[in-house]
């Protein structure tokens, strides 16, 4: 066993596929040319290499997000804010009766930084996990070089409102961001703004459909206004959401343009509570004590519209905060 | 190869969703869609289409002009569908409380520096200033989405606008 990268960062040398192992605690990661392999005290468990990465790679970029990441019915992280579970079958009911399933608390910068090593090098050169399937190369395979670029992006998070000076940029073809595929019927013009010398950082507007048409990742939530602590999070998305995300909190759904299916979930034993059909227009939230993972059939516009308030996680510790944001 | 179409809904057509419950109340799921809110709305009314504690979203059905409105906070207006033009005022006096939440009307006509105007359609999204005045004005019946706090005018009517069944 040797350490690399970060002192944190327990991982071996490359195996034969080229790849390098990862411990954290008591679980250890392997990785072949078609699975990710999760070993723990009382069990282990095995999932394509793909889903796995995309999974890794939302919970790096959230910054483990709100509540629980289930990469799938079994291994998934849940943040504390400030610290992070790792576990093992603690949201499957079968799991937690055979007791096999296991849960380890970790700093967020020691499971951050284990995972962000893992996704560096187990991601090859084509592979883009923020990518829809029909615009990347494949996650299989030997160790093929890396794809420092994709997997390093930084999430968008205006302090204001994109497009206001010294706020995030705006996106176009020269800044890299063609509009994709799905959205080339999508209008791309401007709101007229005419702005008094002294007002250019108050009076701003900008076509939000443009800037989503142009977006270059899928399922992920860029917070581009802020109203104190509501942050608006749109995002696009095509084929499946590749976690399913167990909520601590309200989150609200406002669909945009076309279509999304939404399969929730009872966020402790996974059993099936609804199926949310969002079209353009429709407002829907996700209570507070479900998991959920959409299914968008074209390419599609979603505003996820997210409580961000400090207090929130305390709130939610001392069980303050209502699983329904209305009653009616 | 696929011609894709992205479907936007409007006043005129919306295709509106639905919750297949299997053990669960739709109400949990607080289900709306905000053209046919705006569509049974009167002009300039908040109806709020989604809330987190003290935060809404608001359906709003832009059609005439509007009265003069102003917040403490930022507010963000997204056109959902049609033509809104909004003008933007510097008033010669604070016309708000520093701890007020939503947007109020301003009594009869501000004074003050004009800002400037945006003409935004659907897809855009206008940046309302905390402490300024703002006036929309829309033609034809249009529809807005508000980033703002529970105000004094924000209308609640949860159980006329969301899926009981």
């Amino acid at each position: 066993m040797t350490t690399t990268e970060e002192q944190a960062v327990q991982a071996t040398e490359p195996n034969e596929h080229g790849y390098r192992s990862y411990t954290l605690g008591e679980f250890s990661f392997g990785r072949d040319e078609h699975f990710a392999h999760i070993e723990w005290p009382t069990g282990r468990h095995v999932m394509a290499v793909e889903p796995f990465l995309k999974a890794l790679m939302r919970d790096i970029a959230w910054n483990f997000f709100y509540g629980t990441v289930n990469f799938d019915s079994v291994i998934g992280t849940i943040n504390h804010y400030g610290n992070v579970d790792l576990f093992a079958g603690r949201f499957n009911e079968d799991y937690r009766k055979a007791e096999i399933d296991h849960l380890e608390n970790f700093p967020h910068e020691e499971i951050k930084a284990t995972f962000e090593a893992m996704l560096g090098d187990w991601v090859n050169d084509s592979f883009d996990p923020f990518a829809a399937p029909q615009e990347t190369g494949s996650a299989y395979g030997d160790k093929n070089g890396d794809n420092t670029a994709a997997v390093t992006r930084t999430r968008v998070t205006a302090q204001r409102m994109v497009g206001l000076p010294e706020d995030e940029p705006l996106r176009s073809d020269e800044s890299g961001y063609p509009v994709n595929r799905m959205f080339a019927d999508v209008d791309q013009g401007e709101p007229e703004v005419r702005v008094e010398p002294g007002y250019e950082k108050e009076v701003a507007a900008f076509s939000l459909f443009k800037y989503l048409s142009r977006s270059d990742v899928t399922w992920n939530p860029s917070v581009i206004s802020v109203c104190k602590d509501s942050l608006y999070c749109p995002t696009t998305e095509e084929f499946i959401l590749p976690i399913i995300h167990g909520n601590d909190r309200v989150e609200w759904f406002i669909q945009l343009s076309d279509e999304i299916i939404w399969e929730v979930a009872d966020r402790e034993t996974g059993r099936p509570r609804a199926n949310v059909i969002m079209k353009a227009g429709d407002c829907a939230a996700m209570p507070a004590d479900i998991r959920h993972q959409g299914f968008s059939p074209k390419r599609s516009m979603l505003l996820v519209w997210e409580n961000n308030s400090a207090a929130l996680p305390g709130m939610i510790a001392r069980g303050e905060t209502p699983n329904v944001p209305v009653t009616f | 190869m696929t011609e894709y179409k992205t479907v936007f809904g409007s006043l005129a057509h919306y295709d509106k969703g639905r919750v297949e419950v299997i053990n669960d109340r739709p109400q949990n799921y607080v289900f709306s869609n905000l053209f046919e809110v705006a569509s049974r709305a009167k002009p300039w009314e908040k109806v709020a289409v989604a809330k987190n504690m003290e935060y809404v979203i608001e359906a709003i059905r832009a059609e005439g002009v509007s009265p003069w409105r102003i917040a403490a906070h930022d507010e963000f207006a997204l056109v959902m569908d049609g033509r809104v033009t909004i003008d933007l005022l510097d008033p010669d006096a604070l016309r708000v409380d520093a701890n007020a939440t939503g947007s109020v009307a301003v009594t009869g006509e501000p004074t003050g520096t004009p800002m400037g105007q945006i003409v935004a359609t659907r897809g855009h999204q206008c940046l309302l200033p905390a402490n300024r005045c703002y006036r929309m004005s829309a033609q034809e019946p249009s529809v807005l989405l508000l980033q703002t706090i529970v105000g004094p005018d924000t209308v609640q009517r949860w159980s006329e606008i969301c899926l009981k069944n």
